[in-house]
């Protein structure tokens, strides 16, 4: 079935068929090609921050090696975790979220499409402004560089004395031009699932995917504005003589460690969540139950959005914060692992008594779901304050939180990808080179990340450019190395069947999967407008009430 | 003080295996450097470090078990529930939650939190509600980009990148007080067998105490990114019995040695950027920019412990830093041959 004649009447009579593709693209306000936008443009940012974490594995491959300098090593984990977070994965949860969103609530749209266009746009120019740095960030002096301040960028680092030239001025621009993309999209989201979903929806009907992005959306809005708020106080300092972490005229260097955690904790559940949304969806499908425990589901969702919001300080437990404060971050810390665990638990519980079916996209979230085990449980050891004196800034850290969104969050956004290609492209993707790709990044995540704990546990620290022979870190140091090249093997396959895939593969169908969320009741791919008639729903599954019209699920719910 | 009882660690057995692959030195004899590592955090050496090592090893026999537990639950739903390939395709029992599952799972780990939680406020409260006794050594401790200065309170001392302290013992305890400043960015001490790490913030002074049982060199680094050479910040301290650090002070007290047969290197010294920077006590060097290098030569590296002190690399030193450590701020000094030969000469006559 065709939509071309409904929605770009002038695409057939182009007299310049590429330019006309590009302006439809570039103006485009359908929530579904900003969806293909912001992932596209998030899997090219994972490629440049992908190659910048080869060439930081390299340098440390051994002790005192000297492929990069310290000044080119600073400037690419600074890169690295700054793209990683803001231009990979904040990007590709917001993709599937604008793409997926109304056709799981049955809408035809976002609720404000143009905003959306708007904020996909910030995002965009947010990550091009970052990068121009290589060209701009030195004025008059030459060539460029980039910032080299760390992607928390601690006061006074950031300071004019310390910061010379314009790097770090383009790090705050890039984040405080996407931070306003991710507040707009995030109105859009709460707006959209308020407003716009199909008669019979109510909340307690909504997908899961639904609900873990709302609060998502929620807190992005109460984290980003911090953000945006600290990176105007930079600018004032650096360029209009503020003394807000200027610690040599009175200011506090602590104030701004403050105001980036209260960003920073909860941008690690803006990031989870979604992943959550992924795995709450593809789970039940490829266990044949539906999830187990919905209520409680939302409710342990919804308690992580709060709890998230009061445990910032406990990225600052080595900063000599009173015993008092130090023992309020610590059980606000650990208490977040009580609505993860019922996650996990649910997510257990919707497999248990099923008939899995280890499809790629089961495959990425079954080891999701081991790998989250591991890094919640060393989130707990981190979140024990004297323990944490030893964990914190070191290896272990590094591991930790690539655990969460490399193990975690990555791996359902794999998953993600091979449940929602179909629907996407309209092509069935390869299940061999998909399986490949699962092993390939399975193997290697596991060589880097299981061993990067140990030199942490040996004393070895963060954003150390080279360490000294005889610490007992190299061998632990070579197979972390080793492993990153087997995940870049990985990526390939990965890109491989999507391209080939997109263009050879076989017709999916409207749904693969025998699904049962409103998006696989339309074509694949699905027309502009989405839906020929606006859908009805009596249950939270209801194309399984479709399909088993004796043995409905609302008679149940 | 009840701190400095040795406080006998019962270890869980969750963490026996643990200790056999991690914790090389035995629990009594930690006086040689371990052989896994020498900053090996499992291998505490002085009361901090120790509380927590017996905090760590319950946080994770608690966390094994449960890993062990939902590990072996979530193995075994993979495997038993797996699509068979004789399956008679009917959809599975249609389960949608039960709300006795959801409160036991609800339940159990936040008994588990509360237990935790207590085990580690009272490890907070050990090592941060302790005041320094009359006998203690006070040091402050200011981080430099990309060096470390101490200077002993009351004993007027002052040096650079290698910390002398006291053998504490037990039953005598001289623990050493720590006061942690910084001169310009965020840096953090961390000596993994002496104490956790604690940051040196400007303008918010910190503090941390440690009191090591045994004599030995105890090596660390900057834990917190400091700038381009964060990396070659290196800690040492020398851990000495009392006699010895007292004979060490001793001769930090003394000015500097003063000798014809290197005046040459001295007034080059004295008439060049060199001064800026560094002070010699005594002499008209009095820059607090750079590590103070009375007594110079009374330390085993240079650099912040990124070379050893010798005349080769004291001459690279003044000459090329760069070439021990790019991006320094040590400038290059560009003298001439002969001035580098008579500095350097001048240097180590700075014992």
């Amino acid at each position: 079935m065709s939509t071309d004649s409904i929605t770009w009447p002038q695409a057939e009579t182009a007299a310049h068929p590429f330019v006309d593709k590009l302006h439809e693209w570039v103006t485009t306000v359908d929530h579904k090609r900003l969806g293909i936008l912001y992932m596209v443009y998030a899997m090219t940012f994972l490629l440049i921050a992908g190659i910048e974490a080869m060439i930081i594995r390299i340098q440390l491959i051994r002790p005192h090696n000297d492929f990069i300098s310290p000044q080119v090593f600073n400037r690419l984990f600074t890169m690295h975790g700054t793209t990683m977070i803001f231009f990979v994965i904040m990007p590709f949860m917001f993709g599937f979220a604008n793409y997926l969103i109304p056709l799981m609530i049955g809408a035809r749209d976002m609720a404000f499409p143009r905003l959306n266009a708007f904020s996909f746009w910030m995002t965009a120019f947010g990550g091009l402004l970052l990068y121009f740095s290589l060209v701009g960030a030195n004025g008059l002096y030459g060539a460029g560089n980039a910032p080299d301040v760390g992607w928390f960028a601690y006061a006074p680092l950031t300071s004019r004395t310390f910061s010379v030239g314009h790097s770090t001025d383009f790090w705050t621009l890039a984040l405080l031009v996407s931070g306003f993309g991710s507040i707009g999209t995030a109105i859009n989201i709460i707006a959209t699932v308020f407003c716009m979903r199909c008669p019979g929806m109510t909340l307690a009907k909504m997908p899961l995917f639904a609900w873990l992005n709302l609060v998502m959306a929620g807190l992005a809005i109460l984290a980003v504005s911090p953000l945006t708020a600290a990176q105007i106080m930079l600018l004032v300092d650096r360029y209009l003589g503020g003394h807000f972490f200027d610690t040599q005229a009175g200011g506090s260097a602590v104030i701004w460690m403050h105001f980036f955690w209260v960003f920073g904790h909860p941008e690690v559940y803006i990031l989870v969540l979604p992943a959550f949304a992924f795995a709450s969806e593809i789970i039940p499908v490829f266990s044949r139950k539906p999830i187990f425990g919905y209520p409680v589901m939302v409710g342990a969702t919804v308690a992580i959005g709060f709890i998230s919001m009061s445990v910032w300080a406990h990225h600052m437990f080595t900063v000599g914060m009173s015993a008092a404060a130090n023992n309020f971050f610590v059980i606000s810390t650990m208490a977040i692992a009580v609505p993860t665990g019922i996650k996990i638990f649910n997510w257990l519980a919707t497999m248990w008594g099923g008939k899995i079916e280890f499809k790629t996209p089961m495959l990425f979230c079954v080891a999701f779901l081991f790998q989250f085990l591991i890094a919640g449980l060393t989130g707990v050891m981190q979140g024990a304050a004297p323990f944490d004196w030893h964990l914190g800034n070191s290896y272990f850290v590094v591991a930790h939180f690539h655990y969460v969104i490399v193990g975690g969050i990555l791996f359902c956004l794999f998953g993600a990808f091979y449940y929602w290609f179909p629907k996407m492209s309209g092509k069935m993707y390869s299940e061999t080179l998909g399986k490949l790709h699962f092993w390939l990044f399975f193997i290697g995540f596991h060589l880097t990340f299981d061993f990067m704990h140990i030199p942490g546990l040996l004393g070895m620290p963060r954003r150390i450019y080279t360490y000294e022979p005889g610490r007992g870190w190299d061998t632990w140091n070579l197979i972390v190395t080793i492993g990153v090249f087997f995940q870049a093997a990985g990526i390939l396959v990965f890109l491989g069947n999507l391209l080939w895939s997109y263009s050879r593969g076989k017709a999916a169908g409207s749904d693969p999967w025998d699904a049962w969320t409103l998006e696989w009741s339309t074509p694949s791919p699905p027309p502009a407008y989405n839906f020929f008639v606006i859908p009805t729903v009596k249950s939270r599954r209801p194309l399984w009430d479709l399909k088993h019209p004796a043995d409905p699920d609302w008679e149940f719910e | 003080m009840q701190m400095w009882d040795g406080r006998n660690s019962k270890i869980p057995p969750g963490g026996q295996i643990f200790l056999v692959v991690f914790c090389s030195a035995p629990a009594v004899a930690q006086t040689a450097a371990p052989p896994l590592s020498p900053t090996n955090i499992f291998a505490p050496a002085s009361t901090p470090a120790n509380s927590i090592f017996e905090l760590s090893i319950f946080v994770l026999a608690v966390t094994a078990a449960i890993f062990v537990v939902v590990f072996a639950l979530l193995a075994y739903s993979v495997v038993e529930f797996r699509k068979r390939n004789n399956d008679d395709g009917h959809e599975p029992p249609q389960v949608y939650g039960s709300n006795q599952v959801e409160v036991a799972w609800t339940v159990i780990p936040i008994l588990i939190v509360v237990a935790l939680f207590m085990a580690t406020a009272r490890v907070i409260a050990d090592i941060q509600k302790v005041s320094p006794p009359a006998n203690a050594i006070e040091v402050v401790a200011i981080g430099h980009q990309f060096w470390w200065e101490y200077r002993y309170a009351g004993l007027h001392v002052v040096t650079a990148n290698e910390l002398h302290v006291p053998v504490s013992d037990p039953q005598h305890p001289t623990p050493t007080f720590i006061k942690l400043l910084s001169a310009d960015t965020d840096h953090s001490f961390w000596v993994p067998r002496l104490a956790g790490k604690t940051d040196l913030i400007p303008n918010h002074p910190n503090n941390m105490w440690i009191d090591p049982h045994e004599p030995g060199l105890y090596l660390g680094q900057c834990a917190q990114y400091c700038g381009t050479q964060h990396a070659k910040m290196l800690l040492r301290v020398y851990v000495q019995p009392r006699d010895e650090f007292d004979r060490w002070i001793q001769q930090q007290r003394e000015p500097a040695s003063t000798s014809d047969v290197v005046s040459e290197g001295r007034r080059v010294f004295e008439t060049t950027a060199c001064i800026s920077c560094h002070a010699v006590a005594g002499t008209v060097a009095n820059g607090r920019f750079g590590p103070d290098l009375t007594h110079l030569m009374s330390r085993e590296t240079i650099a912040a412990g990124a070379a050893r002190n010798n005349p080769e690399n004291l001459r690279l030193w003044i000459q090329k830093p760069d070439a021990i450590k790019p991006g320094s701020l040590m400038p290059a000094m560009e003298l001439t041959d002969r001035e580098l030969d008579a500095v350097t000469a001048y240097l180590e006559t700075l014992r």
